[in-house]
């Protein structure tokens, strides 16, 4: 059954629909108009410097923020039953499934001014002026939060769930208490859903376009936006888009590299 | 004490994940234009939805767009997993590297690295960007995960299996297909699932690929989003999340059957 032949079809696409096209970044970022070589753009990037900084801190932010409240979830769902488990993880998938523009779209909805959020508050009394909630970079964080928690907590899920319940027992019989065994036991076992986790959210995050325009308002342009400008945008700019990919493109896989250099299986 | 803290935790977690999207489902029924004031009962957004042509169009687009993507995902990834299954570790890892590219780089990047590609295409060829670039794109993304799905499969087949075919006077052909083919099934079927998810929840990628001639269902929600938008993506929110939902839960019931008739045994 070994045939090595059979993989030609699949090379040839690889080739020709991934490295060419990532060959054609690299032509665009070096080169300008005339099609000479030029380190122009390069010099460019520094002028970008915020907004690669703003992509990095409010990923950071909304990774954080997307560990810490899933990993509690994945933890308590692993502990169920199998089926209030299949139920849970389910219900956690749905939302995963809706496309993420409609997701962003309902927070558009509940941040505006004239918003439920500000609509409610108001009624009840808690303010008088509408609360500026869209068009910050909070909105964005949230979007994000909201867009991408459930890739943190399935991959946590997914390694929680393989963790014996005896072990920690043991660990409680031991004399360990919660704490300990959480840093002992259930933190050291689940550091590669950690990993997983953290890739998933991460990399989507830093590198959106839709949610910081739609969250964030032009104020708060992502490095995402910047190359959405640059070519879809009214006056595209090969280049400067694919300098600035190149760069995301880097930042990622290093990113990447540093986190899974342990676990060479990943990569099969 | 401590069931009480995680249950109210979890409710805690899930109203945040399902809150906003209950509220756009309510808003589908509102009356007048408003989504955050509600008035009146009204069914007249989901009659304007099924009379967008353009929402329809694109609806039509995507459907057909993952199934033709994803059936000639399966069918090439298929095949390479099988050709990398009998490589040696090193062409396999190179190979593997290349394939995950898409997966792993940031889907703007592996967006715009195509859509230079097609523009390039276009220019030499004169082929505008359309379907076939989005087809293209499409299948690209899905392969890695075909290949995924496959591969581990492969690793599980008793390699006596084929041999003993042999010996039973199967040809090499018909031992594979015979044998093989339906020992790594599960995983065929997975791949090619996962590939029609991915493809119909694509919009970076179709959004970069597609020209202007085009257009995939989400990259029509996106335009709308640009402008006022109007209710009936409210009622389309409604009917895909219906529509997902429904999905769900029959593929779940189904496994839990599954699952239980196993136990039993």
């Amino acid at each position: 059954m070994k045939n090595r032949a059979l993989a030609i079809p699949h090379i040839v696409w690889a080739l020709v629909f991934i490295v060419i096209p990532i060959c054609f970044v690299l032509y665009f970022a070096f080169t300008d108009d005339s099609g000479a070589f030029t380190l122009m753009w390069v010099g460019q990037i520094g002028k970008y410097w915020g907004v690669f900084a703003r992509s990095l801190k409010l990923a950071l932010i909304a990774t954080v923020i997307c560990l810490l409240v899933g990993y509690p979830m994945a933890y308590i769902i692993s502990r169920c039953n199998w089926l209030t488990q299949r139920t849970l993880t389910m219900l956690i998938m749905l939302p995963m499934w809706m496309n993420f523009l409609l997701r962003t779209y309902a927070w558009m909805t509940l941040l505006e001014r004239n918003g439920i959020i500000n609509n409610f508050l108001e009624s009840i009394g808690l303010i008088s002026e509408p609360l500026k909630m869209i068009n910050t970079e909070g909105a964005v964080v949230i979007g994000m939060v909201y867009n991408f928690l459930p890739f943190m907590i399935l991959p946590l899920y997914n390694i929680m769930v393989k963790i014996d319940n005896s072990l920690i027992e043991a660990a409680q019989d031991l004399g360990c208490s919660f704490p300990s065994v959480l840093r002992r036991v259930l933190f050291p076992l689940s550091v590669p859903g950690i990993i997983n986790g953290i890739t998933m959210v991460f990399v989507p995050a830093a590198s959106t376009f839709v949610i910081s325009q739609k969250l964030g308002g032009a104020k708060n342009m992502l490095i995402g936006d910047l190359i959405d400008t640059y070519f879809m945008g009214g006056e595209p700019n090969f280049h400067v888009g694919s300098m600035l990919s190149l760069v995301l493109m880097l930042i990622i896989l290093i990113c990447m590299a540093f986190m899974n250099q342990d676990d060479e299986e990943v990569m099969l | 004490m401590k069931k009480a803290f995680s249950k109210i935790y979890l409710s805690l977690v899930y109203l945040f994940l399902y809150a906003p999207i209950i509220v756009l489902i309510v808003f589908s029924f509102n009356e007048s234009k408003s989504k955050s004031h509600f008035s009146g009962f009204s069914l007249k957004w989901y009659i304007e939805l099924f009379e967008d042509e353009l929402i329809m169009t694109s609806l039509f687009n995507t459907l057909i767009l993952a199934l033709v993507s994803s059936v000639i995902a399966t069918l090439i990834g298929t095949m390479a997993a099988i050709g990398i299954y009998s490589m040696k570790k090193k062409s396999r890892s190179a190979i593997m590297w290349v394939t995950n590219l898409p997966m792993v780089n940031p889907e703007v990047v592996t967006g715009i690295s195509m859509m230079l590609l097609f523009v390039a295409f276009s220019s030499i060829f004169g082929i505008q960007q359309g379907f076939y670039s989005v087809l293209i794109a499409h299948i690209t993304f899905n392969l890695p995960y075909v290949i995924l799905n496959v591969l581990p499969k492969l690793y599980q087949v008793n390699n006596n299996l084929f041999e003993a075919a042999l010996d039973l006077g199967c040809t090499p052909r018909q031992a594979f297909f015979k044998v093989i083919i339906p020992e790594i099934m599960p995983g065929i079927f997975s791949g090619f699932l996962m590939a029609v998810t991915l493809s119909l929840d694509d919009f970076i990628i179709s959004y970069f690929t597609s020209g202007s001639d085009f257009q995939t269902l989400p990259v029509t929600i996106y335009s709308m989003l640009r402008k006022q938008v109007p209710p009936s993506l409210n009622a389309l929110s409604a009917l895909l999340f219906v529509a997902v939902l429904a999905i769900l839960l029959i593929s779940n019931i189904t496994a839990i059957r599954k699952e239980k008739a196993e136990m039993k045994r």
